[in-house]
């Protein structure tokens, strides 16, 4: 087959629903797109850990702590899953690693911001974790197997998540005047960086959406991003919070909650790395990665002697 | 083929253009430990099915990272682990014709035998 007809052939695979697996052949620029989103979607779930890890120590009593451990731990394994979904693309786990390092690969920008209170461990939980399975969902039918089967794993385990964040929040939404009033600081705070996890609003492209048409993505930044506003905008309610949006206000005719303009320029400033936490991220992934070097040659080397002694026991 | 069709950025797909340092340090993967394939039993009496894979040293530390990687809630009882190379397998290009000679005998299915419904017991 030429390269037109392999084409055809493989857009006409993924036309009828069935799933592309690594030995498939598909198209250079598939591979590609999947390997820099699941690589992206990996180290965000790697970096994620990072602003949590923050409140392990200092988490209000031992349940928390045994629950923020588990959540963390959770990321973690996350995190692996979709590293060998990757590794699947032919690029190797350490060629991924350092191009996070590098600064070539990114993460979500998300966890470039700070966890200033423990009710930030409550609203990302509900608010950033809340966003990530709206897009992890529609995740599990993407058109390459091993990262859909990877998302399911996934998204069983991040239920739990974003119920124990807003436990956290409802807890502190029936507590002390001060407990009410840092419910509502973390709200605020994180409400808007949650609505730019999106991406860019769907008419600021005018290219032709390819991702679409393979399938890797199956509903556009801004339908996730309304279905993710409504959901919200019927949870606070239980917390008796507001959501810092003066325009926030329930559309009858659409059906749908309107809601005021995300602020772009933050957006792109924290993407280009000018972030509250973007240099601190980086650096404590790097210094993770260095002080961890011997372990990773000290085990290599201890397998390599038993393999040794095996072989000239067996001669 | 165009590359502009990546220009559209998703969630989860963040910008790579004029952000950060562009030069990738491509190491070699000479220092990576082996990539070992799990097989997980759910529980007694099934088989093991395939879960993910997970890089370790040895043996012993890939079932180690296996299970806290993929039974951190009780979904196995039982764990294997292969090194990937060690795993053979036909070839997706091929399917046609090598499954080909099962495609015409559907007489190997109960479903063929056209038999009154009064029968019972079969």
């Amino acid at each position: 087959m030429n390269l037109e007809q392999l084409e055809k052939a493989f857009q006409d695979k993924i036309d009828q629903e069935i799933k592309i697996e690594p030995k498939d052949w598909m198209p250079e620029a598939y591979r590609k797109t999947n390997i820099r989103q699941i690589s992206q979607h990996a180290h965000s779930e790697i970096v994620g850990m990072l602003p949590e890890g923050n409140w392990i120590s200092r988490a209000p009593s031992l349940k928390r702590k045994a629950i923020l451990l588990a959540k963390v731990q959770d990321e973690a394994g996350h995190g692996l899953y979709l590293y060998s979904a990757c590794e699947t693309l032919g690029i190797s786990r350490e060629e991924t690693i350092n191009d996070l390092h590098s600064g070539k690969a990114k993460y979500s920008s998300i966890f470039n911001y700070p966890t200033l209170t423990w009710a930030d461990m409550g609203a990302i939980g509900w608010l950033v974790d809340g966003a990530a399975i709206m897009n992890q969902v529609m995740l599990t039918r993407t058109s390459y197997g091993p990262y859909a089967r990877a998302m399911v794993r996934i998204c069983k385990e991040e239920s739990f998540h974003q119920r124990q964040g807003f436990e956290i929040l409802l807890t502190l939404s029936k507590g002390t005047a001060e407990q009410k009033a840092m419910c509502q600081d973390a709200i605020n705070r994180w409400w808007w960086p949650s609505l730019m996890m999106f991406g860019p609003k769907d008419t600021e492209s005018t290219n032709s959406d390819q991702s679409m048409k393979w399938k890797i993505k199956r509903k556009s930044n801004d339908e996730l991003r309304q279905n993710f506003v409504d959901m919200i905008a019927q949870q606070i309610k239980f917390l008796d919070m507001t959501l810092p949006d003066p325009n926030l206000k329930w559309n009858e005719e659409k059906g749908h909650y309107d809601f005021g303009e995300i602020n772009w320029e933050e957006f792109w400033n924290v993407v280009k790395g000018n972030g509250p936490c973007n240099k601190q991220r980086l650096e404590a992934r790097k210094k993770a990665w260095d002080e961890g070097a011997w372990v990773r040659e000290a085990a290599k080397a201890h397998a390599d002697k038993k393999a040794n002694l095996e072989k000239t026991k067996a001669a | 083929m165009k590359s502009s069709f990546i220009i559209k950025q998703f969630y989860g797909d963040i910008p790579d253009a004029g952000s950060g340092n562009q030069t990738s340090n491509h190491a070699a993967s000479k220092n990576d430990w082996p990539l070992w394939e799990v097989f997980i039993r759910s529980k007694q009496g099934l088989d093991h099915k395939h879960v993910g894979s997970l890089h370790a040293a040895d043996a012993q530390m890939a079932i180690e990272n296996a299970r806290d990687v993929y039974t951190r809630r009780m979904e196995g009882v039982s764990i294997w682990v292969v090194e990937s190379k060690h795993i053979h397998a036909s070839n997706p290009d091929d399917a046609g014709s090598f499954y080909e000679p099962a495609k015409d005998k559907i007489y190997r299915h109960p479903t063929f035998y056209d038999l009154p419904d009064e029968l019972n017991h079969m």
